[in-house]
C-alpha cells in the first residue's frame, strides 16, 4: 500500500475514468465535425468526484499557467459550475481551447495522485466541459453572456501584438484587464493564428475559437487583419504611431521540407499548406467555398506529431481509402497527444514507425510513389530520444499519390528579418529572456513558438501571460 | 473591406481597379504584389501591384478574367470593395542604373512591367520596351509604356498589330541585330526584365542565355498566405527551392527551372474548372464565358 494515501482517498481511485462520448470513428472520418463530443452534467460530477482535494496539488504543478485544478474541481463537485469557470479564467483565458488541445497527459494530469495507481482525473475534459457549458447557456439563453456587445474602454499606453495565436491573444487580453490599449495585428484575414489555420475543425471547432475570441475583444483589445507587420509598417513605424511596447508572437509559419528528391512534385504538401487550405480557408467544402485541396485515394503523411495526425486524419476525411503515417522513431517517442494517436488508430490510418522517407517517386509530374527505409533506435540524442537510425538494405516502396509533410516548422523570418538588430538563435528564433520575454531590442517582448520553436498552444499562452506582466513593468518603470 | 474607387476597362478580358489601401500604397514598390479575397467563401489569389499613389492613398491591380476569382472580380463596380487586400508583398524589383535596360511585357503581365519600367526609367536607364499580346484588342497599357521607353516594340501573336509573333521571337532579331552592328562583338544590353505567362519568360531566357545578358523574371506561382508560411508557390532557383512569396517574386532567369513552374502551375487546374463551372451554372452564366 502506498504509504500516505488514506482509505477514503483509496475508495476514491476505485471510481473509472469517465470515459469521453465521441463519434463512431467509421462515421467521423467521413465528417468534419468534433470527434469528441464533450462530458454530460452527469459525467463531469462523476469525474469530480475522483479527485481527492490532495492538501498538496501536484497537478497545479503541472499546469504552465498555474490553474487552481484543486479548487475549480471542488467546485465542479458543488455544482458551481459558473464559479468552477470563473477560477480557471484567473489564469486561462481560453479554457474551451485549452481544455480540448493541451496535451494534458503531459501536464497537469501526469501529475495527478491518482494516476500513481489508476487513471488521473479527467482535467482537461473538466476544463472544457464548464467553458462549453457557458456558451450553449449563453447561446440557449440561459445565462446572460456577461461580456457580449461590451466592449471595455482601456485608457492606458499603447501596446502592439504581432500575431493573434494563442500567445499574442494572452498578452493582449492581459494588458487590457490591466488598462493597456492593446492592438493586435495579425497577417491572415482571419484571427487566432494556429487556432484558426493549423487546428482542424474535428479537433477544434472554429466557432468556439471564435467565440474565445470575441471575448478576448470584449475586455477591450483591438484586432487588425490582413496587416503583415514588417511589409505594411515597420516595427519603427509602430514605436513612430506611439506604441509603448511590442510584443512579437508571429509563431513558428515557416514549413520545413525534408530536402529529398521529389519534394517539388504536384501533390506534395507541407503540413501548413495542407491544413491552411482545408481549415482556414475551408477547402473541404470545394466547390462551394473557392479554395481547392488535392483528394486523392492513398495518401503518405511524413511526421509524428500533432500536425502530422491532424493532417493524416484531414486527408481520410477528404475521402482519401488509405493514409500512412510514416514516423522515424517508435510511438513511444510520438510527439503527438496520446488521445489524437488512439483517435488516429481508431479511424483506420496505418502507422508505418521506425520508418523514413528518402525519396519521392512522380509520374507525369505528379507524385507516385513514396520510397522510404526502416530505422532501428540507437543511443539517446540530444533531446533525450533515442536517435533513429537506418537499416541498411531494408528500402520499400508505397503507392501513394498525396503526402503531405508534417516534419516541424519554423520560424518565420519575414518580421524578424525587417529588425535588423534584433538577436536570433542560429535557427532563426528570437532570443528573449526566459520568464519576461525581453529581447536585446529595447520596447520589443517576444513569446511563443518564435521563440521556443513550435510547443503547444499552453506554453505559448503561459509566455504572452508573463511577457504582459513584463511589458506593465516596462512601461511603467521605464526600466530595460 | 477595401473600397474600389475607380474601374477602367481595359480590354474585353483585362480590367485595372484604383483600390483605397493608403498603408499599402505608402509602402508599395515597384515589383511587389498584393494577395486578395474577394468575399467569405473566397480563394486567396496574389495580384501584382500595377501602381500606387501615394499621396491619395491609392493602390491599382489589373486582372485579366480567367477563372471564378478573376471573373468575380471583374464583376465588381465602382464602389463596390473587396473583402480583403493584404501587402505590399514580396521583394521590391531592384533599381539602379544599369544602362541600357530591355523591358518585356507579355499580356496581363504588361500591367506588373509598367511600375518597374518606370522606375528603370527614372534611374537613369535606356529603356527599350517590347509589349505583345494575341492580338491588338488585347494589348493593354500601350500609351503609358510608351511614356516611359525610349524604344518602344510592340508584338501581336496573330499579327494584327507590329511584329507578327512571339516577343521572344522580336527579341532574339533585336539582340542579333545589335550584336552584328558592333564592331567590338559586345552586346550593348546591361539587361533584360520579362514578366508575362511562364512560358513566355521561359522562352526570353533561352534567347538571351546564349548572349549571357542578365535576364530577371517575375513568377507567378500559386500561392496561399503570401508570407512564406505554406510553401505553395515553391519554385526551383539554381537547383535549390525557394518560395516566391518571399524569396522572389523576381529571380535570375536562367536559373529558374520554368518546367516545374509550369508544372506546378497546373495542380488545380481540374478542380478550378469544377469550381467555375458551378459558379456559372448557379449564375445561369453561358459556358463559353
Amino acid at each position: 500500500m502506498t504509504e500516505g494515501i488514506s482509505k477514503k482517498e483509496l475508495k476514491k481511485e476505485k471510481i473509472p475514468r469517465v470515459p469521453m462520448p465521441e463519434q463512431d470513428p467509421e462515421k467521423r472520418s467521413g465528417n468534419f465535425n468534433e470527434v469528441t463530443l464533450g462530458y454530460t452534467e452527469e459525467d463531469a460530477l462523476r469525474e469530480a468526484s475522483r479527485c481527492i482535494q490532495c492538501k498538496n496539488p501536484k497537478c497545479i504543478k503541472g499546469c504552465p499557467v498555474g490553474i487552481d485544478i484543486k479548487e475549480f474541481i471542488r467546485l465542479i463537485g458543488e455544482k458551481k459550475f459558473d464559479e468552477a469557470l470563473e477560477k480557471i479564467r484567473e489564469k486561462n483565458g481560453l479554457p474551451a481551447i485549452c481544455g480540448r488541445v493541451c496535451p494534458q497527459e503531459d501536464q497537469c494530469e501526469k501529475e495527478c495522485i491518482l494516476g500513481i495507481k489508476d487513471d488521473p482525473v479527467a482535467i482537461g475534459r473538466l476544463e472544457r466541459y464548464v467553458a462549453d457549458r457557458e456558451m450553449k447557456h449563453i447561446a440557449e439563453g440561459i445565462k446572460e453572456c456577461a461580456w457580449s456587445g461590451v466592449t471595455k474602454k482601456c485608457t492606458k499606453e499603447k501596446v502592439a501584438v504581432i500575431g493573434s495565436g494563442p500567445a499574442g491573444l494572452v498578452c493582449a487580453a492581459e494588458l487590457a484587464k490591466m488598462g493597456y490599449q492593446a492592438t493586435i495585428f495579425e497577417a491572415l484575414h482571419k484571427p487566432g493564428g494556429v487556432l484558426v489555420y493549423g487546428i482542424p475543425e474535428f479537433r477544434l471547432p472554429k466557432e468556439i475559437v471564435l467565440k474565445e475570441i470575441e471575448y478576448v475583444k470584449s475586455l477591450g483589445v483591438k484586432i487588425e487583419v490582413n496587416m503583415v507587420i514588417g511589409k505594411i509598417l515597420t516595427i519603427d513605424d509602430l514605436f513612430k504611431n506611439g506604441f509603448m511596447a511590442i510584443f512579437v508572437s508571429t509563431g513558428a509559419g515557416l514549413p520545413y521540407f525534408m530536402g529529398i528528391p521529389g519534394e517539388n512534385l504536384n501533390g506534395v504538401y507541407s503540413a501548413n499548406e495542407y491544413l491552411t487550405r482545408s481549415n482556414l480557408m475551408k477547402a473541404y467544402k470545394f466547390p462551394e467555398c473557392d479554395t481547392p485541396i488535392v483528394k486523392r485515394l492513398h495518401a503518405a503523411v511524413v511526421g509524428g506529431g500533432n500536425v502530422a495526425l491532424d493532417s493524416a486524419r484531414t486527408a481520410k476525411r477528404l475521402g482519401a481509402k488509405k493514409v500512412y503515417l510514416i514516423y522515424r522513431r517508435s510511438e513511444e517517442e510520438m510527439p503527438a497527444r496520446d488521445e489524437e494517436i488512439e483517435h488516429a488508430r481508431e479511424e483506420g490510418i496505418e502507422f508505418q514507425l521506425l520508418t523514413n522517407p528518402v525519396e519521392i517517386i512522380g509520374k507525369d509530374g505528379w507524385v507516385s510513389k513514396i520510397r522510404c527505409i526502416r530505422m532501428k533506435l540507437g543511443e539517446p540524442d540530444d533531446s533525450g530520444r533515442r536517435r533513429p537510425l537506418p537499416v541498411e538494405g531494408s528500402e520499400f516502396e508505397i503507392e501513394i499519390d498525396v503526402v503531405v509533410m508534417a516534419i516541424g516548422q519554423g520560424p518565420n523570418p519575414l518580421l524578424a528579418s525587417s529588425i535588423p538588430d534584433l538577436n536570433l538563435t542560429r535557427w532563426g528564433n528570437i532570443k528573449a529572456e526566459a520568464v519576461t520575454g525581453k529581447t536585446n531590442v529595447r520596447g520589443v517582448f517576444a513569446g511563443g513558438d518564435i521563440v521556443t520553436g513550435a510547443a503547444t498552444v499552453i506554453l505559448a499562452m503561459g509566455a504572452g501571460k508573463s511577457a504582459a506582466a513584463a511589458i506593465d513593468e516596462y512601461i511603467r518603470t521605464g526600466v530595460w | 473591406m477595401y473600397k474600389i474607387i475607380k474601374k477602367e476597362r481595359l480590354t474585353e478580358d483585362k480590367d485595372r481597379f484604383y483600390i483605397k489601401a493608403p498603408l499599402i500604397a505608402e509602402k508599395a514598390r515597384a515589383g511587389q504584389f498584393v494577395v486578395i479575397r474577394i468575399n467569405e467563401e473566397g480563394e486567396r489569389i496574389p495580384l501584382t501591384i500595377a501602381d500606387y499613389d501615394r499621396k491619395n492613398g491609392i493602390i491599382s491591380i489589373v486582372s485579366m478574367r480567367v477563372g471564378k476569382t478573376t471573373t468575380l472580380l471583374s464583376g465588381l463596380k465602382q464602389g463596390d470593395s473587396i473583402q480583403d487586400v493584404v501587402g505590399p508583398l514580396g521583394n521590391a524589383s531592384e533599381i539602379k542604373n544599369f544602362g541600357k535596360v530591355i523591358c518585356i511585357g507579355g499580356g496581363v503581365g504588361i500591367a506588373t512591367m509598367f511600375p518597374i519600367t518606370r522606375e528603370l526609367k527614372r534611374a537613369g536607364n535606356y529603356i527599350i520596351s517590347i509589349i505583345g499580346a494575341r492580338s491588338r484588342d488585347l494589348l493593354i497599357l500601350k500609351e503609358e509604356m510608351k511614356n516611359v521607353s525610349d524604344e518602344l516594340y510592340i508584338c501581336s501573336d496573330d499579327g494584327s498589330q507590329g511584329y507578327h509573333g512571339f516577343v521572344s521571337g522580336f527579341l532574339k532579331e533585336y539582340l542579333d541585330k545589335d550584336l552584328s552592328g558592333r564592331t567590338d562583338k559586345e552586346i550593348s544590353i546591361a539587361r533584360v526584365v520579362a514578366i508575362g505567362p511562364a512560358q513566355m519568360m521561359a522562352a526570353v531566357a533561352e534567347v538571351t542565355r546564349p548572349y549571357g545578358i542578365k535576364t530577371i523574371v517575375s513568377l507567378n506561382s500559386i500561392m496561399v498566405d503570401g508570407t512564406g508560411m505554406c510553401g505553395a508557390c515553391r519554385v526551383e532557383v539554381g537547383g535549390k527551392t525557394k518560395f516566391v512569396c518571399v524569396d522572389g517574386p523576381e529571380f535570375d532567369a536562367h536559373q529558374v527551372n520554368f518546367d516545374l513552374l509550369l508544372s506546378r502551375q497546373k495542380i488545380y487546374c481540374n478542380d478550378e474548372g469544377v469550381c467555375f463551372d458551378l459558379y456559372k451554372h448557379k449564375c445561369k452564366l453561358p459556358y463559353n464565358n
